[in-house]
């Protein structure tokens, strides 16, 4: 399993300091619009401490990407946040619901896999019930399965390989 | 390279196949050297896999690519994630030895190897710069006569450092494909905005990203218009499942939404049950009449 990044690596890579507090990416923030995240105040909280792992308004961001093109200083707020979610990953915080979708990747090697209501809308379309992904081509999916595996995916995930 | 391979990613086969249909449909009419990249797995999705392991996301991101490389031919998306994920991570592993020798020592565990030899296209971008908007109103056998909100979502023209698209904050080239086609694109505030369900927001956290949809779904609503038009099957199940949820809570705006592939092949002289519009989660019998009737 290799190494998230450390926090300094993440403020020193994506110009965390250099952040003004201008608030630009928040303006430009659906989630924060319509929703409660403040993307202004987590760029702070991300070149401050390493408590920003914790914050839950990290797994609020759509990476959307509005913030990011329009920073007056150039801040990669995006690769950002991305890198503090690993992190915060890496330590065990992990949402319930991605966890789910992570052991889904690890069975089928597909996020969402088929089931069988879709199979049926596949055969009425006249293709077949399974796609040619994985999903016909067991040999496939144990090639996915050992890169995950060479990767320590299990692991940081907390799934017993 | 007019050479490519139908990347089909999660959510196209196993959640909207009409959209599956529909692109096979217009990649044979348009007559593009295509075949489906067989074995295929998750692209791996950015928001979730991306965010907790860089590595692992450039593993099985790297590995659907070999299966590409190996058959010479470009990569082509029909989803903004997997764009996002498939040409961000080739860009990375093209750029950065160092990441490039990392991904290809768990590669060489399956006997695969990245070497950079081709690109990953968006369906959008492609039949925009390699077929033209010519070539298509050429093949056009029944204009559509459709008020239409385009949504390009986010990661088809996001982040621009390493997309080839051209502006962000007022692109043409969707809204101009899907005029090509007889429709009219009509303008519509925030239309730049995110669906909602991008970065695994989504998936865990699913009222937030409602919100969002909401949101959208508003101002597409004022505009007025017989369909969204997208070109990413997150999107459309955001705003399709998305119009199921908000119905359940008493917010009704049945609006339906299409994929471009569906439209296109609705233009190529396909019927509406033929590429699966009547699939989506929403009743779209209405609108399937309404095509009905416009068939000639
Ligand atoms: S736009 Fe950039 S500089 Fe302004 S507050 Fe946000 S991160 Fe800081
Ligand atoms: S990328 Fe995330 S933080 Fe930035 S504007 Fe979009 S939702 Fe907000």
């Amino acid at each position: 399993m290799t190494l998230a990044p450390s926090i300094e690596e993440v403020i020193e890579d994506f110009n965390v300091l250099k952040c003004m507090q201008c608030g630009v990416c928040s303006g430009s923030c659906p989630s924060g619009r319509q929703a409660s995240l403040n993307v202004r105040r987590l760029v702070r909280k991300i070149g401050r401490d390493h408590e920003a792992i914790c914050d839950e308004s990290l797994w609020m961001c759509t990476t959307c990407y509005n913030c990011q093109e329009r920073c007056p200083r150039g801040i990669a707020i995006v690769d950002a946040i991305l890198a503090v979610r690993s992190i915060a990953a890496h330590e065990g915080l992990i949402l319930e619901r991605h966890r789910h979708v992570a052991n889904l990747l690890q069975e089928h090697g597909h996020a969402v896999p088929i089931d069988d209501t879709r199979k049926e809308k596949r055969i009425q379309l006249g293709l077949n019930s399974l796609p040619s992904t994985v999903h016909s081509h067991a040999d496939d999916l144990e090639d996915v399965k050992c890169l995950l595996a060479s990767c320590g995916f299990g692991e940081i995930t907390g799934r017993k390989e | 390279m007019m050479r490519i391979s139908l990347f089909l990613g999660c959510l196209v086969p196993n959640r909207y196949p009409g959209i599956e249909k529909a692109t096979g449909i217009c990649l044979e009419t348009l007559g593009i050297d295509w075949k489906e990249l067989e074995g295929a797995s998750c692209c791996p999705a950015p928001g979730v896999f991306r965010s907790f392991d860089e590595p692992t996301w450039l593993a099985l991101a790297s590995r659907n690519i070999t299966l590409s490389e190996k058959d010479e031919r470009d990569v082509l998306t029909i989803c903004n994630g997997c764009y996002g994920s498939l040409a961000d991570a080739n860009l990375k592993l093209k750029n950065n030895p160092a990441l490039k020798e990392q991904t290809n020592s768990h590669l060489s565990q399956i006997g695969h190897h990245f070497d950079g030899t081709i690109d990953v296209r968006h369906i959008i971008e492609f039949l925009y710069s390699e077929i033209g908007v010519q070539k298509i109103k050429e093949k056009i056998v029944r204009p559509l006569d459709l008020k239409v909100a385009v949504h390009y979502g986010c990661h088809m023209l996001k982040p621009s450092s390493s997309r080839a698209t051209a502006s962000v904050e007022r692109p043409s080239v969707f809204d101009e494909l899907v005029e090509a086609l007889g429709c009219t694109s009509v303008d519509y505030p925030d239309k730049m905005e995110c669906c909602g369900a991008g970065g695994g927001v989504r998936s865990a956290l699913g009222e937030t990203a409602l919100a969002i949809t909401e949101h959208k779904l508003g101002k597409i609503e004022e505009a007025g218009v017989d369909c969204i038009v997208e070109a990413c099957p997150f999107c459309h199940m955001q705003f399709d499942a998305g119009q199921v949820s908000l119905a359940g809570k008493g917010r009704e705006f049945g609006i339906p939404v299409i994929h471009y592939s569906q439209l296109l092949a609705l233009s190529l002289g396909y019927s509406a049950e033929d590429v699966g519009i009547n699939l989506n989660e929403m009743d779209c019998s209405d609108f399937c009449n309404l095509l009905g009737n416009k068939k000639d």
